[in-house]
């Protein structure tokens, strides 16, 4: 059985571990070769025998480095001469009252989740216009489909995702390439467990499923999104809640 | 070919014109059809021509012939 992303070429940012590091995972397996991206090289230890094995190169730099950013693409396009997918999931998430918003916090997950994200997909979209094929996977939230107490900033930026998915598919669309994004719910990474879990003992309750998702399950919806099983699929913003109500 | 030979050849196939119209008053004022779309394009064929990624600022000041080599000094193409 052919594996679903036999040969195509990957850049998925924040891949350190947590849901990054699954996509990467699944993305390997599905037979991509795959640029996995942390702001800390010492994050991407776990991708060491995958390096060995030729499928995968490490590409650590903060995204929010517009001239490493660019660095990388070049690379990337030396390397290879394509790019099939950009996987945006490198971000960051806060929790604070609307009055408690700390400004310094703020203006910098602007810069993670919205100012870098536009960067990369202006630089990926420039080698994928060329090749005339595809696919841009935003990591958006459901706390930015449907707002959140709490989280009144993070909201902001991932409600900006969501605005930008939609504003650059329908720009790339000429050009045969895909945008979506995925919008979780609550997802059992390790940082959810071991520091936030607490916070939202209660809300495991509003999960129709009755509990957090798995990274992987996150993951798997982004493998569908980078494989041609989606290719008349764009400007979606696809749920992977488990039935969650905000 | 020489990065000039090659200049001008980015320029004659985007626009679709001869060498002897390529000089200072070529720009995007004076030549029809020279709109971002065809921006875009000359961009992405002088990337290709000499293996470069031109920021976007570049980019929106890519506006003439001439404009274009001082950009493309910036990347260290010599003309």
């Amino acid at each position: 059985m052919n594996k679903l992303l036999e040969n195509k070429v990957c850049l998925i940012t924040g891949a350190g571990k947590g849901i990054g590091k699954s996509i990467a995972e699944k993305f390997i397996k599905e037979g991509a070769f795959v640029y996995v991206n942390d702001i800390q090289e010492n994050e991407l230890k776990w991708c060491d025998e995958y390096e060995v094995a030729g499928s995968v190169q490490k590409i650590p730099f903060d995204i929010c480095d517009f001239a490493e950013a660019k660095s990388c693409i070049m690379r990337i396009k030396k390397e290879h001469g394509r790019i099939d997918v950009l996987v945006n999931n490198a971000g960051l998430i806060s929790y604070e009252f609307m009055s408690m918003i700390d400004y310094n916090k703020f203006r910098k997950m602007l810069e993670v989740n919205v100012l870098a994200l536009i960067n990369l997909t202006q630089l990926a979209s420039r080698i994928m216009m060329r090749q005339r094929s595809g696919s841009i996977i935003n990591m958006a939230s459901m706390v930015g489909v449907k707002g959140a107490k709490g989280q009144l900033a993070y909201s902001a930026t991932k409600g900006a995702v969501i605005s930008i998915t939609k504003s650059a598919a329908k720009e790339l669309a000429e050009f045969n390439i895909r945008v979506n994004a995925i919008a979780p719910g609550m997802v059992a990474t390790d940082r959810f467990k071991n520091v936030i879990e607490n916070k939202f003992e209660d809300r495991i309750n509003d999960v129709g499923f009755g509990r957090m998702a798995e990274p992987e399950e996150i993951a798997d919806a982004y493998v569908f999104l980078a494989s041609d099983m989606s290719r008349y699929i764009t400007g979606q913003i696809i749920g992977v809640d488990g039935g969650f109500i905000l | 070919m020489s990065n000039l030979e090659k200049y001008n050849g980015v320029f004659r196939d985007v626009f679709m014109v001869k060498d002897t119209v390529l000089n200072d008053t070529f720009d995007n004022k004076s030549v029809d059809g020279w709109d971002s779309v065809k921006q875009l394009a000359l961009t992405t064929a002088l990337e290709d021509a000499f293996d470069i990624m031109l920021d976007a600022e570049d980019i929106l000041e890519l506006t003439s012939y001439t404009k274009g080599k001082e950009i493309l000094k910036k990347y260290e193409v010599e003309l």
